[in-house]
């Protein structure tokens, strides 16, 4: 390949001006001429029927426009399983939901109507920890789930139980192979649900029009998703609905599928055609838009006494919350990634997507993954404890190497990555091997800890997306895509690609900061770090596609043939005579003879792509190909407990990522120190906290602590390897959520090496880790 | 009003967030949780960061307000505004206004603030798209600059392959130990 000029270079984020002015419009900053504004009135109650809704009082507040409940919608919503309702109908499943909305001509008027609603609610009984709700006597959240529609051979919901997807995996023979091992364990795990805290909540706007159509602005990972699931959901042609996405204030997956506008949709339709605007209040945003689901794992791990892996079964429980339309997915990718990335030729994976009484989960950054490895590489360390094996070591010995087959059976290859060199990179950054330095204060220990991480795109088999690249007057190239940057920086990589392919410096090269279903080309929905990956692959090609017109064009023009034409420099000229170029800008919207007649039109070029080689999974083994890629990574960290209050502090974490070509450093860098901060919320802070009636106690940021300023690790310390992908973009792949995946599960090896003392659940928070050092300290009853 | 005079009367419980959003249209100023926890809505009332959610619209009667609208002057970003560009200290940017109004308060108080006194500053100022590293990297920088008026070596980003001090950072393939650091 010829040498880059534009990719792997530090290239700042073009939509950064914006973003320091404050230009950056953002769904709650657009102001269309008579927009109402709505607010929800949500369930007190985790599980209950809803008996009547007296609407008298809200209707009689000035300035109020529509009103509505569930009764009035009888639609179900969803992408993989539609089992949700715009507004809660009949019964609420988890408190928190909503179960009417008020449209007003101001936000104060539309909060006071939903105040003065009564609602009728007879309670029901309720489930709130999904091991409870797999038992034949639980309460059914949704017994009507055989009637819902769903993506059929991929996912199997089971009627009449709270199970809305089983995932099997089986490799191999995993019983026999454990009762032949010469060492074995089981352990279990939890983790607590989550919320993405993107700090932008949820919000969009909805303006029915006449003759059925709509016209929504949205904080959305999703454009077309969203119009394809509200084409479904009411009937309606897919060119009646047009979606636009303006600037999102992060996503981390909680904007993908649908969110709030189908509700701000009926809305406007109630109030004839009036725009109306919701967004969601923080409180909202924690408690009634969807989180990450809790998970509890059971593990079973046999090895060799010289440390080979013989077998791995898991059983992953999942909390799904009220509705699992997008934990299905979850659930599944989980599974066929559930045992870690190593070579294993026995394995029994089950994984359950289970219904319970409480805030719906979703698609969160590492989707499922740092949940099944905060297991998986728990118990990994304990069993090179058992073997008596350094856990680095253990690794090495049993990682995915050429010429091994996951689990599901996809051969791995040099061209997936080098697992190990990821280990090994991050292992020497922090000095494994040595003893941790010596601690700050006496009452303060250190410890170091790995993890291995891994994750693929999860998405249907025949994903795809597409890319308009088109040459403007003065010859510069503007590209057109429907991902939508929502701050991972892939806007400005497809620019730096286009910059590449095209021969033009990147000044030259934008790229359109609204996404909108009527202009900008199909994409999927913006996820699972595939879009580098995919947009780029379409951007090269639509690129390829302007090249070969303005070569046509140019070769009309200098009667030379087009295949001896050199496209460099915003020139198009012949191999042999680079003098007799041509600039684009005289062959972007044609060529104009001296005479006046003129050849060609103007440039556009079209590139798309398409998920290659994916296969469904076998329903009963899990055997197939679920990958357009993986990605590998480790971490390793070092850390200092206070055994006075059982604080965590991160004196150093190395992050490797074999990203396969890092396309931007600077940008690629703030992926993964924002991904570890993110990560260490999970590992230390987060998690919901849920009374006995299944109320959230914490949906707010005194009670529910995010990661500040005030935590950052001492130290950071990425390590970018690039091990090239074949097929993707000048050998790239996706990155951005993992260096958030497996920071638990090092901080816990870590913790463990500090104290002695293992921990199973997650948050590591102070509490939690002070309650097990008293314990730990404190004499037992039964030794003298 | 970012050194301009506004008139205007206000119901007395109108919040200063809603008065600059809903009245005045400066909605670069963003709301993040509305309740004083997030630092989205910070602005600068008589030079003093604010979360303009809790002020009352009233209580900026007759002070100054700078909101980020007021942060770039004649068509030229601020030295803040260069760094938060150059140092990759944007992602969503929703938080973007604020942190620059957060750190701008802290430049007038402390020209030269050391490390605490940036991570005491910025604490409040909620992100959780970049994991702070680069944002607190743009302030010490912007301080910098400051200090030494004629640094010279920021551009507003659009050049190509990005000059400036990340150059090369991470672009080998492999490289242990490299950057990370905390100043
Ligand atoms: S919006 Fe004012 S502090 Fe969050
Ligand atoms: S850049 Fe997204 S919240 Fe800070």
């Amino acid at each position: 390949m010829a040498e880059l000029r534009v990719v792997g270079q530090p290239v700042p984020r073009e939509d950064a001006v914006d973003k320091v002015t404050g230009a950056a419009r953002y769904t709650t900053d657009l102001a269309l001429p008579g927009t109402l504004r709505a607010a929800i009135l949500t369930s007190p109650h985790a599980s209950a029927r809803i008996v009547r809704i007296d609407t008298s009082a809200a209707l009689a507040v000035p300035g109020v426009r529509a009103v509505l409940t569930g009764a009035d919608l009888d639609i179900r919503l969803g992408l993989y399983l539609r089992d949700k309702r715009i507004l809660a109908r009949d019964v609420v499943r988890y408190q928190g939901e909503a179960v009417a909305a008020v449209a007003a001509d101001t936000l104060d008027a539309a909060r006071e109507a939903c105040h003065l609603l009564r609602v009728e609610y007879q309670e029901l009984p309720a489930v709130f920890d999904p091991r409870d709700a797999r038992k034949p006597e639980a309460p059914l959240v949704h017994p009507d789930l055989a009637t819902y529609d769903h993506m059929r051979g991929v996912f199997f919901p089971k009627a009449g139980t709270n199970i809305a997807h089983h995932q099997k995996v089986r490799k191999g023979d995993s019983a026999a192979a454990l009762a032949a091992s010469d060492v074995c364990l089981e352990v279990s795990f939890d983790n607590p649900p989550v919320q993405h805290v993107p700090m932008e909540t949820h919000a969009a706007i909805a303006h029915a029009l006449p003759g059925g159509r709509v016209e929504v602005w949205t904080s959305s990972q999703s454009p077309y998703t969203v119009r394809h699931l509200l084409a479904l959901a009411f009937g309606m042609p897919h060119a009646a609905i047009r979606v636009h996405v303006p600037h999102v204030g992060g996503g981390f997956g909680g904007k993908a599928g649908l969110g709030l506008e189908p509700l701000a949709y009926v809305l406007s339709r109630a109030c004839g055609g009036r725009p109306v605007e919701i967004a969601m209040t923080r409180e909202e945003e924690f408690n009634t838009t969807p989180s990450r689901q809790g998970l509890y794992s059971t593990i079973r791990l046999g090895a060799t006494r010289d440390g080979r892996l013989t077998a791995l079964e898991a059983e992953y429980v999942w909390d799904a919350g009220a509705y699992a339309d997008y934990g299905v997915n979850v659930g599944r990718a989980a599974a066929y990634s559930g045992a870690g990335p190593y070579a294993l030729d026995h394995c029994s994976i089950d994984s359950y997507v289970v219904y319970t009484n409480k805030v719906y989960g979703t698609a969160y950054r590492g989707f499922g993954h740092l949940e099944v490895l905060w297991g998986v590489e728990r118990a990994m360390d304990r069993m090179a404890r058992a073997l008596g094996l350094d856990p680095v070591e253990f690794r090495r010995r049993n990682l995915l190497r050429e010429g091994a087959t996951t689990i599901t059976g996809e051969p791995f290859t040099n061209g997936h990555g080098k697992p190990i060199e990821c280990l090994e990179a991050a292992a020497e950054a922090i000095g494994w091997g040595r003893r941790p330095s010596a601690p700050s204060a006496p009452h303060k220990v250190r410890g170091k800890g790995v993890a291995m991480l891994h994750k693929a795109p999860a998405m249907p088999t025949y994903t795809s997306c597409a890319a308009i690249v088109k040459l403007d007057e003065d010859g510069a190239a503007d590209v057109l895509v429907s991902g939508v940057d929502y701050g991972q920086g892939t806007y400005t990589v497809l620019r730096q690609v286009a910059a590449e392919e095209l021969g033009l410096p990147i000044d030259k090269v934008h790229i359109t900061w609204e996404c909108d279903t009527a202009m900008t080309p199909y994409d999927w929905q913006t996820v699972a770090s595939r879009f580098a990956y995919m947009g780029g692959n379409a951007v090269i090609e639509a690129c390829a596609d302007c090249l070969c017109q303005l070569r046509a064009v140019a070769a009309g023009a200098l009667g030379v043939p087009a295949d001896g034409l050199v496209c460099r420099d915003g020139k198009v000229f012949p191999r042999q005579d680079p003098a007799r170029g041509i600039a684009y800008k005289d062959l972007a919207l044609g060529y104009t003879f001296p005479n006046g007649n003129s050849i060609g039109g103007p440039v556009i070029g079209h590139g798309r792509y398409i998920a290659t080689g994916l296969t469904n999974l076998d329903p009963e083994t899990g055997q197939g190909r679920p990958a357009q890629f993986w990605t590998y990574g480790a971490h390793a960290v070092e850390i200092e407990v206070d055994t006075e209050t059982g604080e965590i502090e991160v004196l150093r974490i190395a992050t490797a990522l074999d990203a396969g070509k890092v396309l931007n450093p600077l940008l690629c860098r703030g992926q993964v120190v924002g991904g570890i901060v993110q990560g260490l919320g999970s590992a230390v802070l987060e998690g919901f906290r849920f009374d006995d009636k299944g109320r959230l106690l914490n949906p707010n940021f005194v009670d529910y602590k995010i990661p500040t300023a005030k935590d950052l690790p001492r130290e950071i310390v990425p390590i970018l390897l690039e091990n090239p992908q074949p097929g993707g973009p000048y050998g790239a792949r996706g990155v951005a959520e993992h260096p958030m995946i497996s920071v638990p599960s090092a901080i816990g090896n870590a913790l463990r090496d500090a104290l002695g003392i293992e921990f199973e659940s997650l948050p590591l928070s102070s509490e939690r880790v002070l309650e097990k050092i008293l314990v730990a300290r404190a004499p037992r009853p039964d030794t003298p | 009003m970012n050194g301009r005079l506004e008139t205007a009367t206000v119901p007395a419980g109108m919040t200063l967030l809603e008065f600059l959003r809903g009245r005045l249209c400066l909605v670069g100023t963003k709301e993040g949780c509305g309740i004083g926890e997030c630092g989205a809505c910070t602005v600068l009332l008589d030079g003093k960061p604010v979360t303009a959610c809790l002020v009352l619209a009233v209580e900026a009667d007759g002070g100054a307000v700078d909101t980020i609208e007021g942060e770039a002057r004649d068509g030229e970003l601020s030295a803040l505004q260069k760094a938060f560009i150059e140092a990759g200290a944007i992602q969503c940017g929703f938080c973007t206004p604020g942190m620059i109004m957060s750190a701008r308060g802290l430049l007038r108080r402390i020209p030269n603030p050391t490390d605490d006194e940036i991570v005491e500053a910025m604490a409040g100022n909620l992100c959780r798209c970049t994991g702070y590293e680069a944002i607190l990297e743009a302030v010490r920088v912007a301080a910098q600059a400051k200090a030494v008026p004629h640094a010279g070596q920021m551009v507003a980003g659009q050049s190509a392959g990005g000059s400036g001090s990340q150059g090369g950072r991470l672009s080998s393939p492999r490289v242990p130990g490299e950057g990370g650091g905390r100043g």
